[in-house]
């Protein structure tokens, strides 16, 4: 089967920096891809590098089989790209914006008014009004139709969600997967870990490097440990006692619990003993399945320590290193 | 923990006809750390420049730190630290120039600040980074300098927008580490977030729609009160209820 997307052994740097370092991956054509990953993990370099924006160092990227590199003019053709930052025309209306890219890939808004039809009814009774006039919601609505106006093969969304609220979030999504049915293939990314159940298969990208391509449900199932999550009223307290723990491998604050995972996969039994010795009566400890953000995390110190070198600040929930946490 | 730092009581703020904060009532403690929640355009940040001294309410009754938000607005914001994450520091000053800045503009004494600058750089290891420009630092660390800044002067309250919205997880959670640190020094920590599982460290939440609060209570309670398993699913029942 032919692959939306196919990459291998691509390599990025920016002076010192690597952004990008032997990155490999497919995307199987009609699914939703997400990249996840917190800022400076490289998403924005590498989907610049997959709508030909810029060259790897390294590598070899082709999408619907062709490269990047040779074939630039035709895949344009082929992909809509809603960038991170919002870059429409701010001083043209809504529908002039849309005419515009309609007109550059030589369609019109009527041809494919189908495809949009479900995004731009929200904003259409505002059709006259100035883009940079647009609520954030509003603006994210209409990048997404004029990315969609020449009915784009590969769709290419980069952090569309960042900055707006959740509910405007969760009704981007749904938008998403309804146009699954028209076999458009989506890759997008987001530093919202909860986002990534809502794809197809997700990549945890993080330096540079890809952690992890699984559905989200495996990455889930992949945590390797027994994971506890543990409760208390004095939540700083209890951070400090379990940091003291010899047992605990590592202590993470998830909200309003502790997500805890014990050396060797001991027992828990005599956690709360020892928490009771501490002062803390009121701790409650359950065995609890872990979410993407787990594995991202045990994912990410493998990854520093693979590295080998301490990657600074990281890595303070393990126990060995936790010495810097305040009185 | 019953000290009350921010009392509201039938905040109203008016901009000509339009109602954009209607009717507020809330109080937070001491050392709390409270979220403050609101789709777009539903009136957070009017309440935040109210509460930090930048605007006056139209009617009501408002209290921060003591002072009186109508009469008072520059001792409540003496009495207040704000960090957002990502324009609180200057990128093209030093480490230390930052500090020694926000000192000044804290109206701090110059061997306080002094002080205040040796004792950073050795509680957050900084000592190497001293002299380099904040444009050179890593995100996380960036992030952490900004909050001690904005508590630099010990305030009664922190404000923070988004704390920690696109760091990476290890990093978040030392974030966070270091809000509980700062709450158990009694410190209030006032979180506004777009980033629902954010809110799910906070100890109290507030949710706001269409100028009014809708919800306030601890994110346990507001899950079981609605059904939803996650502060997100809660945010969109309450904005969205069909």
């Amino acid at each position: 089967m032919l692959k939306a997307i196919e990459s291998s052994g691509i390599t990025k740097t920016f002076g010192p920096t690597k952004a990008l370092d032997n990155i490999s991956f497919s995307v199987n054509e009609s699914e939703i891809f997400g990249f996840i990953g917190p800022d400076g993990a490289g998403k924005t370099t590498l989907f610049r590098i997959i709508t030909t924006l810029l060259l790897p160092d390294e590598g070899n990227m082709q999408v619907f089989g062709l490269d990047t590199a040779s074939d630039y003019k035709e895949i344009r053709n082929n992909i809509g790209y809603m960038p991170g930052r919002f870059s429409l025309y701010q001083d043209l209306s809504v529908e002039e914006n849309l005419n515009f890219y309609a007109t550059v890939f030589g369609t019109t808004l009527k041809e494919n008014y189908d495809l949009i039809s479900d995004i731009y009814s929200h904003i259409e009774p505002f059709k006259k009004r100035l883009a940079g006039k647009l609520s954030g919601g509003m603006k994210q609505k209409l990048a997404l139709s004029c990315a969609l106006i020449h009915k784009p093969r590969l769709l290419v969304l980069d952090e569309p969600t960042t900055g707006v609220d959740a509910v405007s979030r969760s009704e981007f999504w749904d938008m998403l997967a309804k146009l699954q049915q028209y076999k458009i293939t989506i890759i997008v990314s987001t530093p919202y870990m909860d986002e990534a159940m809502r794809c197809d298969r997700v990549a945890l990208i993080q330096g540079g490097r890809i952690l992890s391509i699984d559905t989200p449900q495996k990455i889930r199932e992949n945590f390797s440990r027994k994971l506890y999550t543990v409760k208390s009223s004095e939540k700083y307290k209890l951070i400090l006692a379990l940091r003291k723990n010899k047992d605990i491998l590592t202590a993470y604050p998830f909200g309003d619990s502790i997500h805890v995972t014990l050396m060797n996969d001991k027992s828990d039994n005599t956690l709360s003993e020892y928490l009771t010795g501490k002062g803390i009566t009121d701790a409650v400890i359950q065995e609890a399945k872990a979410g993407i953000e787990d594995r991202f995390l045990e994912l990410m110190e493998k990854n520093v320590k693979a590295k080998g070198e301490g990657q600074r600040a990281q890595s303070t929930g393990r126990r060995e290193q936790s010495n810097t946490t305040g009185q | 923990m019953n000290e009350k730092v921010i009392y509201v009581k039938n905040l109203v703020k008016k901009f000509g006809g339009f109602t954009a904060n209607d009717n507020l009532s809330f109080e937070v403690y001491a050392g709390e750390i409270f979220g403050f929640l609101g789709a777009n355009g539903a009136g957070k940040t009017t309440a935040i420049r109210i509460l930090s001294g930048l605007s006056k309410p139209t009617s009501g009754e408002v209290n921060v730190a003591g002072f009186d938000a109508y009469r008072q607005t520059e001792q409540i914001k003496k009495n207040i630290g704000y960090m957002c994450q990502k324009f609180s520091l200057y990128e093209d000053l030093t480490v230390k120039e930052n500090i020694v800045l926000y000192g000044g503009i804290y109206g701090m004494s110059k061997s306080l600040i002094k002080q205040r600058v040796a004792e950073l750089m050795s509680k957050l290891k900084f000592q190497e980074y001293e002299n380099r420009m904040i444009s050179d630092l890593p995100l996380g660390l960036r992030q952490k300098l900004a909050f001690s800044v904005a508590v630099l002067h010990e305030p009664k309250i922190v404000f923070l927008d988004e704390p920690t919205g696109g760091v990476d997880p290890i990093t978040r959670r030392q974030f966070w580490e270091t809000i509980y640190e700062t709450s158990s020094r009694g410190i209030t920590v006032f979180v506004t977030t777009h980033y629902m599982d954010e809110a799910e460290y906070c100890d109290r939440i507030s949710i706001m729609n269409e100028g009014k609060i809708v919800a306030l209570d601890t994110p346990e309670r507001l899950k079981k009160q609605y059904n939803a398993s996650s502060v997100d699913e809660v945010f969109i029942k309450i904005a969205r209820p069909n």
